[in-house]
């Protein structure tokens, strides 16, 4: 009896059995894996947000709420954008023009890294492990420092353009989240197209 | 009828043989318990093993009477914690009783692997005792990661942030797996809710199989001892090695008077120090969460310390996650890069002593500096102690080949 055994036929329908078992559980957890992803609600959740300006005097800064997310509203002066001059003229900066696409969208790639040239809009999330950087706008104590955000978490240092500092462990600049000028004093944070 | 008899044994013989007719208790209890031999020079580092059940029994009672009345939700879990320590009859108890247990379950984690390092335990042949403990050690470590996001204060949120932030450093693939893990573009609602499903079914699951699978591996090949010899290669014509003695009721007597006086520690740290002046209990925990400012000082709880001081040692995202990684993972592979055939410590030489030793210093240090501010001094000394860690390992494979031995005894012997 147990000669009679077709070794062949045998391993060929274990084999068959296996692979065919294999692919089913494979696509029995894709539903369990895709589960994970954000669901549909908290992407609808995700949705714009609208901040008005007006009342941000120069120098300022207020904390937004985006998609669960810090964003950081900045009015620079005209003497602290002058200071991003003075950061990039000492070569401090790892990303100066801002080279790393994915950290801002395309408008915001320039010298200020915003849509006007006043308002810093950023994530307050440091780069290196998220943590909330805290801004610490004045120049100083040290010779290197000329205004800008700081990581408590690991030390992580940036501009006031948001761009990071040579040296430290965060790896590229303050991401950039899309926004546009719905009107001059307002904004739009997570709508997607660039410039006023 | 008669067929049926010869398979499972006549009524007769009383309630025991008919529980042993159709499940092997007796033969089970024999095996693991009463005619289980393990060596009769055990020390004190022997006893973190059965230390260890005792807290993950603890964990697991007061867990599921913690569950009964927090809500992982981010609108509910803070009150519903602070509700367990006010409102809830004996919540407070409950609850410090748990929290203390997570410090106290690595404090005897710990002690109970350096054992293994003192005395050679994971050499040949238990080399998959000391991986499925590691494996117990990783899922712990995920287990008291979840745990921790649960209360949802400050501490929690901003600690799973950096942890989970983490996985973004993976090339490629990070940003994708952290929403995955998150379920958000933030940790949220639904991250504490799936943390939440980890903490209490998946991980608890996995640990008790883990465990059970750690002591079958361990019954198979028998305990190591303080001399690192096998005792059943000298058994007497009873066929019992005659250095071992039953694991019950000799070894569990001596170990009750070991669960009594860790008991009496574990309870006057719950009773009169639950926080550990912000160790056990960080200070900003008891702050909701706040998605708009991190704390000033961000640290994890002391167990993860070591770890996070490697990480920020690295002025370098990718590098530093690699390193931090590796520094966890490197011990898995102890049982081939020690190339010594001597296990125990005591008959190693002088070589492998100070590498122990120096080993366990980097990690109580890497430990202290990982809650100190990430700057000047601190950053130069994590650097410093880093390489140790890893020197240990690393170096390993040579200095444990040239390092000379003492003849190690037949036999067991006393010290002291």
């Amino acid at each position: 009896m147990t000669d009679d055994v077709d070794r062949n036929r045998r391993h060929f329908l274990t084999l068959a059995t296996a692979v065919t078992g294999g692919a089913g559980i494979a696509l029995a957890a894709i539903p369990f894996l895709s589960s994970l992803k954000p669901s549909a609600r908290a992407q609808a959740l995700g949705a714009p947000v609208e901040v008005p300006l007006a009342s941000l005097e120069p120098g300022e800064m207020i904390r937004v709420e985006w998609r669960g997310r810090l964003v950081f509203v900045v009015r620079r002066t005209e003497e602290m954008l002058a200071r991003l001059q003075q950061v990039e003229a000492q070569d401090l900066l790892r990303d100066p023009e801002s080279k790393v696409t994915e950290q801002q969208p395309d408008f915001a790639v320039n010298g200020y890294r915003s849509a006007k040239r006043e308002f810093l809009v950023i994530e307050g999330s440091c780069t290196h492990l998220g943590c909330a950087p805290l801004p610490q706008f004045q120049v100083g104590p040290s010779d290197d420092w000329f205004g800008g955000f700081f990581c408590p978490c690991h030390g992580s240092k940036f501009d006031l353009a948001g761009r990071v500092y040579k040296g430290v462990p965060a790896p590229t600049n303050l991401r950039v989240p899309p926004y546009r000028f719905i009107k001059d004093d307002v904004i739009m944070i997570g709508a997607e197209t660039g410039a006023a | 009828m008669a067929r049926i008899e010869s398979e499972i044994g006549t009524p007769k013989g009383g309630f025991m043989k008919w529980i042993d007719d159709r499940f092997p208790f007796t033969e089970t209890m024999k095996a693991h318990a009463t005619e289980y031999y393990a060596s009769k020079n055990f020390n004190i580092w022997y006893v973190f093993g059965v230390l260890a059940m005792v807290v993950l029994v603890i964990q697991l009672v007061t867990g599921i009477f913690l569950t009964m009345n927090y809500k992982p939700s981010s609108a509910e879990a803070f009150a519903s914690v602070e509700y367990i320590m006010r409102d809830v009859e004996w919540g407070w108890l409950i609850r410090y009783m748990h929290s203390t247990g997570a410090s106290f379950f690595f404090i005897i984690v710990y002690l109970h692997m350096f054992r293994a390092m003192l005395y050679g335990s994971y050499k040949r042949p238990r080399e998959l005792i000391w991986i499925i403990g590691m494996l117990i050690f990783f899922v712990l470590m995920a287990e008291a990661f979840a745990g921790y996001l649960l209360p949802w204060g400050q501490m929690s949120y901003w600690g799973a942030q950096v942890i989970i932030s983490l996985f973004g450093a993976i090339p490629f693939v990070g940003e994708t797996l952290v929403e995955y893990i998150r379920g958000d573009y933030s940790i949220s609602d639904i991250t504490l809710n799936r943390f939440f499903a980890l903490h209490v079914v998946a991980l608890p699951l996995a640990l008790i199989a883990l465990v059970f699978v750690h002591i079958v591996a361990l019954h198979h090949v028998g305990s190591n001892n303080p001399d690192g010899i096998e005792i059943k290669y000298h058994k007497g014509l009873d066929g019992i090695p005659l250095d071992g003695v039953a694991f019950h009721p000799y070894h569990t007597a001596k170990d009750l008077v070991y669960i009594i006086a860790f008991l009496m520690v574990f309870s006057f740290v719950m009773f009169f120090a639950p926080e550990m002046g912000g160790y056990f209990l960080e200070h900003a925990n008891f702050e909701p969460a706040n998605t708009m400012a991190t704390p000033e000082h961000i640290a994890p709880v002391w167990y993860f310390t070591p770890f996070y001081a490697i990480l920020r040692a690295v002025p370098n995202k990718l590098w530093g996650a690699i390193l931090m990684a590796a520094a966890v993972l490197l011990p898995l592979f102890l049982p081939w890069l020690d190339r010594c055939r001597v296990k125990s410590i005591r008959y190693r030489g002088w070589i492998y002593k100070t590498a122990l030793g120096t080993f366990a210093i980097s990690f109580l240090v890497l430990g202290w500096l990982g809650v100190q501010p990430a700057e000047g001094k601190y950053v130069l000394m994590a650097r410093a102690f880093s390489v140790l860690y890893f020197a240990f390992f690393l170096l390993m494979p040579y200095y444990t080949a040239i390092d000379k031995t003492k003849a190690v005894p037949d036999r067991v012997v006393y010290h002291g």
